[in-house]
């Protein structure tokens, strides 16, 4: 129990640095891959000066992230004329905690034994033979969840954009709703035919299914099982996260910034932090799902077994390390290649989004769905 | 009935995919970005920007209007004589002058005390130097240390003006004997 209790306390920690941690290293990624791509330089300017010396520690323009921070607790909290205030200051809380809610049934490594860490020892005494997947709540249900968690979001933007009083932001939440309700029903879909290739609504189930291979050579991840899927699943999550190609909600050039746009301060700034927040779940969603989970190409939680046949059995402490690792670096890559999409290419137009996912989007991953529930179930009747 | 305008793109099969052209898209500014980031790790500048205080740009004019200097005479004093010609052309009231009298110089006994010029205000027009008789007032064209976090510190003083060292000097030069000494202006 108090093993547990320990265990656990870890993992939500974990999580939730995390997320932050990441959310707030994807504010500075955002602006220093713009700048490359742009030839420019990008922020740099913001420094802490070591005292009594003259020496500027700039770092890359990574400390803008924490000058944003610090702008936005000091700022004035400016409160519009609103007849609901409760709405007003609930919603920046249910944008945000959502996002946060979803991570928990996202696995980020493989099996834990505590006790086999080390050798012998106080651990090995401690914990014994308990063994915990490396996630924060192991549901059954894992896919279930995360879908009705992130279908919750909306709320908050719907209140905020109706409590504040303004028609630039009832409009970027009337969108926003239209918007989220369409891609929600893709990326189920989408999701759907991955759970029907792997035969399981469990999120670590899955990753384990993804630790082997297919004909002999290829990992079986899900992008190569599912490609459709995963490109259908990938757009879905920039729609949900209102980034462009997909930031109708809050175009700046029309909207002024949105449904935010009466929010100041920190609680503009939970709305900043929920979306790259929101850019670090779905990448971590897109790496379970599609891209193998926490293993790197070939492993599983004994080791590594490559094609061939040729095994490499790890201790398992380089196997929890190396799953921690690999993951990480997955989600920068990932969350990376969603910056890339974010600033290359241009805002829909209102009818071309909804065309797009009603008329292109929805039908493509119904075909997928009837084509996979098809293949899956000759391959079943045939075993 | 959508409003069919004049210049409504015309679109192919490839283009109406837009999954293609997106992907095309990405292909662009991808290779941008790793053409660039190639640059940055091999220690080379991957970007066209310049730092600009601490850096220039290779197309600077070499005629740019930067800091002022205040010329010597060749004994040391300043060239001004504080006619205040420059501080009533002046259209950005930057320049203030206090005008000394200096009776153990017959030569000249008006200078200033105290020449100033505000770089807050100051807009690098050149009227200064075009208006002053003296050649005492010129600009070069390099301007260092011009941006601050403190508009008092932006005053340059008259001992600034007449002491910094521009890359260039466009100080005249002067023989060792002047031709004119003690010639009245």
């Amino acid at each position: 129990m108090t093993q547990d209790l320990i265990v656990y306390s870890l993992y939500m920690g974990y999580a939730i640095a995390f997320m932050v941690g990441l959310a707030t290293l994807f504010t500075w990624v955002e602006r220093k891959q713009s700048a490359i791509m742009a030839d420019r330089i990008g922020a740099n300017r913001a420094y802490i000066r070591i005292p009594y010396t003259k020496v500027k520690l700039t770092c890359m323009g990574l400390f803008h992230g924490m000058a944003d921070g610090a702008k936005m607790l000091l700022k004035e909290n400016f409160t519009p004329t609103t007849y609901d205030t409760l709405c007003y200051n609930l919603a920046p809380w249910l944008a945000a905690v959502p996002v946060l809610l979803v991570f928990a049934v996202v696995p980020f490594g493989g099996q834990l034994m505590p006790g086999h860490l080390v050798e012998s020892g106080f651990l090995r005494d401690f914990f014994g033979d308990r063994s915990y997947t490396m996630q924060v709540a192991h549901l059954d249900a894992g896919v279930l969840i995360m879908l009705a968690v992130s279908g919750i979001g909306i709320l908050g933007i719907m209140l905020a954009g109706w409590s504040s009083n303004n028609k630039f932001s009832m409009l970027g939440s009337a969108r926003a709703a239209s918007q989220m309700i369409s891609y929600e029903v893709v990326m189920g879909l989408a999701l759907i035919s991955l759970v029907v290739t792997f035969g399981t609504l469990d999120i670590a189930e899955m990753v384990r299914l993804q630790s082997g291979q297919i004909f002999g050579i290829l990992p079986a991840w899900g992008v190569f099982k599912q490609p459709l899927a995963f490109s259908l699943f990938m757009t879905a999550a920039i729609a949900e996260n209102k980034r462009v190609p997909f930031d109708l909600p809050e175009c700046e050039s029309e909207l002024v910034s949105g449904y935010f746009t009466e929010y100041t301060g920190m609680k503009m700034g939970l709305f900043m932090l929920s979306e790259f927040i929101t850019i670090v779940v779905a990448s971590a969603l897109l790496v379970t799902l599609f891209l193998g989970g926490c293993n790197p190409p070939y492993m599983n939680d004994a080791g590594f077994l490559f094609p061939g046949g040729w095994e490499l059995p790890l201790p398992h402490l380089a196997v929890v390390l190396l799953q921690l690792g690999t993951f990480l670096v997955k989600v920068v890559i990932t969350g990376c290649f969603m910056v890339q999409i974010r600033w290359t290419l241009p805002r829909f137009r209102y009818d071309q989004l909804l065309n797009f996912g009603w008329k292109l989007l929805m039908p493509l991953t119904a075909v997928n769905l009837i084509v996979t529930v098809i293949f899956r179930w000759f391959t079943l009747r045939m075993i | 009935m959508r409003k069919q305008y004049w210049n409504q793109p015309e679109m192919g099969l490839w283009e109406k995919v837009y999954v293609l052209e997106a992907i095309r898209g990405l292909w662009i500014t991808g290779g941008v970005f790793f053409g660039n980031m190639f640059k940055w790790l091999t220690f080379r500048k991957g970007a066209l920007t310049a730092y600009y205080p601490e850096e220039r740009r290779a197309d600077y004019s070499p005629i740019n209007r930067g800091r002022h200097i205040l010329t010597h005479r060749p004994n040391g004093k300043v060239q001004c004589v504080s006619c205040n010609m420059c501080a009533t052309v002046c259209p950005a009231y930057a320049i203030e002058i206090e005008s000394g009298l200096d009776l153990d110089d017959p030569a000249h006994p008006k200078s200033p005390v105290r020449f100033e010029l505000d770089y807050s205000r100051c807009i690098f027009c050149g009227f200064c130097v075009e208006a002053c008789p003296e050649d005492a007032i010129r600009m070069s064209p390099d301007t260092p240390d011009l941006p601050n976090f403190n508009r008092d510190d932006m005053w340059a003083s008259q001992d600034l003006l007449m002491n910094w060292r521009p890359t260039n000097d466009t100080q005249k030069s002067y023989d060792e004997q002047p031709a004119h000494e003690g010639e009245v202006h």
